[in-house]
């Protein structure tokens, strides 16, 4: 079993008294070194999917080369050193979301996944038709269309809590849908993917609770920039997926409280997640195997594990402190461009900005950018309702991560200076 | 570092109608009528035709929102296919979209050439759509359809 993740939150840099040194952290991601069309790579897409540390990469291809075979099934030595290694990583989640057990981390294949088997499974087995389940406008459409799914199988309301000018939740809106509304469950993001803006994750769950709602956090973005604690938030479901988080697609996590989880039907039916089956019936195994049918993502679960120890060694403390200082970076440069207009001003913000520009499509800013080596993504951002409520078609959106460096942040301000230039 | 290499995308003509696009009108009375929509990016375009006496495509106006490429290619379709008859429209439009594909501008077909500057879409494929947008509206009006297939 891994140690205490969470406790090594605490130790900040990689190397005790060393500080964080963005130019080591980047040798650490073999991909940074890229040229793209014959230019450095800057990439500023993470917010998309991040970049992986070499100790992803090898702990996947060391388990390929030295200890791998099925998990919870075989009675030889690799399957269980494969079982071993798999539920360490039940651990590991458990630290980092510091769960108060580590039997309430349940893998998926992403946030996507978690969401659909909260709504499949909490939705239709908990919730009763005629209560709401409330969401913001500001969600990812993985935190929208499952509940639209199940408004229309199962006759539950969804309601959508508004968003200020500036970006934030319209806290005085939300308190009186839920003070209204029968709602059931909130389902909301703890940071936007497109503006940025950190949700009041624990005052928000407070007020859920005090109207006797349930409450899911989609910590997507959240978790990859700040330290996760769902007992400090009092939350009760919470989701994330790993290939933000510079570990492997294909390796999600939900979280939920023990006593919710066990009066979950399960959602996937299959191998693994029985006790017993014979043809008149069957009968499910604990929680979390209840919930994980089938050879389970164990390759990417080891990937995950080798992520977030890497983010541990570094730790949460020091990553938020650069990205902090990325971000503040990056607002304050951008600004100075004439004709870029930064989309919304929440006071508590991470490093996700998007943007406009005055005779230039998001498409085309992003085209220009790319041949000069600099990813960002140009779009929706999977947020139609969001873009809508901000009377856009479509932002660039530039994110970053603790391989971020100010320089790349100069660099994309420069271009985008030669792009405004150059739509003149 | 400067932006030549994305010349052989953003031509001068492209720019030009990019940034204004002499055919961007609603027309008040049409025959036929229909959007396109790129879910990608949030890019619509509408495109409304008039037939004329003769069954060929009289008039073609255009509502779009978009990025350069489909706010130019728009232009440059109602251009190139204004006064021709729906078969040859529809031989115009597999032409280019060979065009924007393949990036190959050897075709005989001498109507295309006023599409050529749109060739260097085909070194992007993330923004070939934009530049099929307008063109999956029109050939959707000509087919008596009032959505285009995003594909």
């Amino acid at each position: 079993m891994v140690g205490d993740a969470g406790a090594m939150n605490q130790i900040g840099p990689r190397i005790p008294g060393v500080p964080f040194n963005v130019d080591r952290i980047r040798q650490d991601f073999p991909i940074l070194s890229q040229s793209v069309r014959g230019k450095k790579l800057v990439f500023l897409d993470s917010a998309a999917s991040a970049q992986k540390p070499r100790a992803v990469i090898e702990a996947m291809s060391h388990a390929m080369e030295t200890q791998y075979a099925n998990v919870h099934r075989g009675l030889h030595w690799m399957s269980e050193r494969t079982t071993d290694a798999y539920e360490s990583v039940r651990d590991q989640v458990a630290s980092l979301l510091n769960a108060p057990s580590r039997d309430e981390i349940v893998f998926t294949r992403n946030t996507t996944e978690a969401i659909n088997l909260v709504a499949h499974s909490y939705g239709r087995g908990v919730l009763q038709p005629g209560q709401a389940v409330l969401i913001s406008e500001m969600e990812h459409h993985s935190n929208i269309v499952p509940w639209q799914m199940l408004r229309d199988a199962h006759g539950i309301r969804l309601l959508v809590a508004p968003v200020t000018d500036a970006g934030e939740l319209d806290m005085a809106a939300y308190e009186s849908l839920l003070a209204d509304g029968n709602v059931g469950l909130v389902a909301i993001t703890h940071m936007s993917n497109v503006l940025g803006t950190y949700t009041p994750a624990a005052r928000v769950a407070a007020l859920a609770h005090r109207f006797g709602a349930r409450i899911l956090f989609d910590g997507s973005q959240a978790v990859v920039h700040r330290a996760a604690d769902v007992q400090a938030i009092d939350a009760d479901f919470y989701v994330f997926t790993g290939h933000k988080l510079y570990g492997p697609t294909g390796i999600g996590v939900l979280w939920a409280r023990a006593e919710l989880l066990d009066r979950m039907p399960p959602f996937l039916g299959g191998g693994d997640m029985i006790s017993s089956v014979s043809f008149e019936k069957s009968t499910w195994a604990r929680v979390p195997h209840k919930f994980e049918a089938g050879t389970p993502a164990i390759l990417e679960a080891i990937g995950l594990g080798a992520a977030i120890s890497y983010v541990n060694e570094i730790g949460y403390d020091a990553i938020a402190a650069h990205e902090q200082s990325l971000t503040d970076h990056a607002l304050a440069t951008l600004s100075t461009i004439d004709g870029l207009y930064i989309i919304g001003r929440a006071q508590d913000r991470g490093g996700v900005i998007s943007f406009t520009m005055d005779g230039a499509h998001a498409h085309d800013i992003a085209t220009l950018l790319d041949r000069n080596g600099i990813a960002v993504r140009a779009g929706h951002h999977c947020a139609e309702p969001l873009m809508q409520r901000l009377g856009l078609d479509s932002t660039a959106r530039a994110s970053f991560a603790l391989y971020t460096t100010h320089a790349e942040i100069d660099a994309l301000a420069e271009n985008l200076e030669r792009v405004r230039s150059f739509f003149q | 570092m400067s932006f030549d290499a994305v010349r052989d995308l953003y031509q001068d003509v492209i720019l030009r109608h990019g940034r204004n696009p002499v055919h961007m009108q609603r027309l008040e009375v049409f025959d036929a009528a229909a959007s396109g929509d790129n879910p990608m990016c949030g890019d619509r375009c509408e495109v409304r035709i008039q037939y004329a006496p003769d069954g060929a495509v009289g008039t073609i106006g255009f509502d779009a929102r978009g990025c350069a490429i489909s706010m130019a290619s728009a232009d440059l379709m109602v251009e190139a296919a204004t006064g021709r008859p729906p078969e040859d429209i529809r031989a115009l439009a597999s032409d280019f979209y060979g065009l924007v594909r393949t990036g190959d501008t050897a075709s005989e077909n001498t109507a295309l050439a006023a599409l050529k500057p749109l060739s260097g879409v085909a070194e992007y494929p993330s923004r070939i759509k934009c530049a099929t947008l307008p063109w999956a509206a029109l050939l959707a009006a000509l087919d008596g359809q009032t959505e285009a297939s995003s594909e």
